[in-house]
């Protein structure tokens, strides 16, 4: 046996337990990146589930036009200022015919939400017949009663109601007058200040036209610079510097691209604050840098003997650009474009300087309308007092979870699927 | 460069542009608020139930007393707030700034008062605090006990130590984090208030403003004041359990638990109704809300929205602004203000 397999096979075991423990070590990182994960979702999860479901009571209304105060359902004044909390009031203290008193009344009444007289006015509205009738109808209750609902036997002493709301509400859920049911107000309406009421679509809907703002904007402006950069440009001192740029601009605080935003784009061009429109303006200039750079690295990965073979043909350099080089890159591009879109769905800092940090109940109707979008949903209902608002924010993450989820696979599927290999 | 190419730069910096219509603002059909944070869960309230009577829903941002009076006096336009609201008046150069940019015609609008109260259970020795005892029981560093002039880490253990008419109890406060407005209020009101009766320590605040701040609105970290979370119904359950702890929150809490918890007295003054009402109460403060005159019949609803928010349901004495906590103004104050409010008097300037 020569000298060297003599050293080899000697230092042979200490090579593979070596090997061994950085395998080790990788997978302990994997690890420990897949706990916080599971850490985060259980965490999330085990908060928000109960905001998907709540909870409505039975109750026989009465639509009495002497206490509604409504004597055409058809005409939308009267409708709008009818007295919806008085039948209500009225239902409640014909089921508990014992309750006297103004403050135990007041406590008892406190028991339905205020959203169910809308949904009363929304019923009439509809039907305009139902005045005068009687219907047994399931109305939304308060976020107090719903929370108590929801609570366990032990979080109940803690409840918020006082011990005879707690005794009617107990009373109601023995006789089966109490149901719960999956939380469509959550997903079909704007923000409230009533837990009970509020809902995500108006976020949702903000964070869709600032998006759509964020993408017409960025990828093709990204794109023409990295095409200009990487097949265009003289490779000089000038075109480093711009690099440099480009890079750096990659790595600047988010908050910075707001104050620009206030300054120039509010203050210089008069736009007006809140709107989806100057959202995307300044999360365009965020985002436009992570394009450049993915789509320069898609168009430096076109081998160059397609850019030859097509110029050996007689192809320009701008035929040689669009017709091969541009659909070769264009999955890579694809995929920069969808993360950089991912990333600035999830970011609330730039927004917080253009006034998209604010109560907004209206749904807003295109980018010109004020509108808030999700990150800051969740931050503001994590802020507010009421107890029921952290489930619900919990159950906005969700949510944006589950759209940043379908973005990143759709990146990589497209990656997969689209993408040619040399 | 190629022309081409050239073209798609262009088109796309052409496209930037007028997205950004220069010059011009946008017409506007919602009012825009913004202001302070205090005020923001009870304008919200308003402008919700404003909102559900057919009209376009307000849009209100919390950017601070201070940060709204900015925004708001910047002029008249409809690029620029209609409304905003504050925890405190609003101040002379702030009025200055707003003349200086147009916006000459101003409303003011009192909306009720915030005031903050340090209760016990009721089976708890009833307290008479002046604000000095709250700031020496409570603050992070107090002046030697000794008399020199000269700061020492908090030494006191009882309320006794710190002023012997009070009981041999140990402190315990339980009060709202620094996240919570009241806190904020609180050590502003109660802390600095203590802090300046203080003749050596008021001084400081001529020389160096941040750090009379650091000193006079401190809170000692050692475990007497304890940080009970932004649910006051669960300090209330607190103190019914401990009769020898205190709790700090705001009035609306007091009122509605009568019976468990009773509130010190604060430099003598009961915390009543009306004491607070009336600024008897020291650790009380005014809310307020501003209206641009200029805006009105430009913007539609801001009339509306200010008849909604002095209508007696909203802020009366049993208004649903009262079950979010805040405590109205008396009822001929009220009136007046509600008068002065629908008909858009003018801030002259003078008042400030």
């Amino acid at each position: 046996m020569s000298e060297t397999t003599e050293k080899v096979r000697k230092t042979l075991a200490r090579r593979y337990r070596a090997e061994k423990r950085f395998k080790a070590f990788g997978i302990g990182s994997i690890g420990i990146g897949l706990m916080a994960l599971v850490l985060l979702f259980t965490d999330i999860i085990g908060k928000g589930y109960s905001a998907f479901f709540e909870y409505e009571i039975q109750l026989p209304i009465t639509f009495d036009a002497e206490v509604l105060d409504v004597s055409d359902p058809r005409d939308e004044d009267e409708l709008n200022y009818g007295n919806y909390q008085g039948v209500i009031r009225d239902a409640l203290a014909e089921r508990f015919p014992s309750v006297e008193g103004r403050q135990d009344t007041r406590a008892l009444n406190q028991l339905v939400s205020t959203g169910a007289g809308y949904a009363l006015r929304d019923m009439l509205r509809e039907d305009p017949s139902l005045l005068g009738k009687t219907r047994t109808l399931w109305l939304l209750t308060d976020d107090d009663v719903d929370l108590f609902l929801k609570a366990s036997e032990k979080q109940r002493e803690d409840s918020r109601l006082n011990a005879k709301q707690q005794q009617w509400v107990a009373e109601l859920e023995a006789s089966g007058e109490t149901r719960m049911v999956f939380n469509q107000s959550l997903f079909s309406y704007g923000d409230s200040r009533e837990p009970e009421q509020a809902g995500i679509l108006g976020a949702i809907l903000g964070s869709l036209f600032t998006m759509i703002v964020t993408l017409v904007l960025s990828f093709p402006v990204g794109v023409a610079a990295a095409i200009y950069l990487e097949e265009f440009a003289p490779k000089n001192k000038f075109t480093d510097f711009i690099e440099v740029n480009i890079n750096n601009l990659a790595a600047v605080p988010s908050i910075i691209f707001g104050l620009l935003g206030l300054a120039v784009i509010i203050g210089l061009f008069g736009l007006p604050r809140s709107v989806p429109l100057v959202g995307g303006i300044v999360l365009t200039l965020m985002t436009l840098p992570t394009i450049i750079i993915s789509s320069r690295a898609a168009i430096k990965a076109v081998p160059p003997s397609i850019r030859q073979a097509a110029m050996g043909l007689g192809a320009s350099k701008m035929q040689v650009v669009l017709h091969h080089v541009l659909p070769l890159a264009l999955p890579g591009m694809l995929t920069g474009a969808i993360i950089g879109m991912a990333q600035a769905l999830g970011e609330t800092a730039p927004l917080l300087m253009i006034g998209m940090v604010a109560f907004i109940v209206d749904l807003p109707a295109g980018p010109l309308d004020a509108a808030t979008v999700l990150p800051v949903q969740i931050y503001l209902w994590a802020d507010s007092p009421e107890q029921s608002f952290e489930a619900l924010a919990s159950a906005a993450i969700m949510v944006l979870l589950a759209f940043l989820i379908t973005m990143n696979t759709l990146a990589v599927v497209l990656r997969k699927r689209l993408e040619r290999r040399w | 460069m190629n022309f081409k190419m050239k073209a798609t730069l262009a088109g796309a910096a052409a496209a930037l542009a007028m997205a950004s219509v220069p010059g011009t603002a946008m017409a506007r059909d919602t009012i825009s608020i913004v202001g302070s944070s205090t005020v923001y869960p009870f304008a919200t309230v308003v402008a919700e139930r404003f909102g559900r009577t057919g009209n376009a829903t307000p849009k209100i941002e919390s950017t601070g007393s201070g940060g709204g009076m900015k925004l708001f006096c910047q002029g008249v336009g409809t690029q620029h707030p209609d409304i905003t609201n504050a925890s405190r008046r609003m101040k002379k150069s702030e009025f200055e700034l707003c003349q200086s940019n147009g916006v000459k015609d101003i409303t003011e609008v009192k909306v009720g008062y915030d005031g903050i109260v340090i209760a016990n259970s009721v089976k708890g020795e009833h307290i008479d605090l002046s604000l000095r005892d709250i700031f020496l029981a409570l603050a992070k560093d107090v002046p030697n006990p000794d008399g020199s002039e000269e700061l020492v880490a908090n030494p006191y253990k009882t309320w006794k130590d710190v002023n012997p008419a009070l009981p041999n109890t140990e402190i315990e406060v339980l009060g709202p984090p620094p996240t919570s407005g009241t806190r904020d209020a609180f050590n502003e009101l109660a802390i600095e208030g203590g802090c300046k009766t203080f003749p050596w320590l008021k001084a400081i605040k001529s020389e160096d403003k941040s750090k009379y701040k650091a000193i006079c609105r401190s809170v000692r970290e050692d475990g007497a004041y304890v940080e009970a979370g932004e649910n006051d119904n669960l300090i209330v359950q607190k103190l019914e359990k401990n009769p020898a702890a205190y709790g700090v929150f705001g009035y609306s809490f007091l009122d509605q638990n009568r019976g468990v918890v009773q509130a010190a007295n604060v430099g003598g003054v009961e915390p009543t109704f009306e004491a607070i009402g009336s600024g008897d109460y020291p650790v009380s403060r005014s809310l307020y809300f501003y209206v641009k005159k200029a805006h009105v019949g430009v913007i539609p609803g801001i009339e509306g929205y200010v008849k909604e928010f002095t209508s007696e349901k909203a802020w009366g004495d049993q208004g649903y602004l009262g079950e979010k906590g805040l405590i109205p103004l008396g009822d001929e104050l009220r009136k007046n203000m509600a008068k002065q409010a629908r008909s858009l008097k003018s801030m002259t300037g003078e008042e400030l």
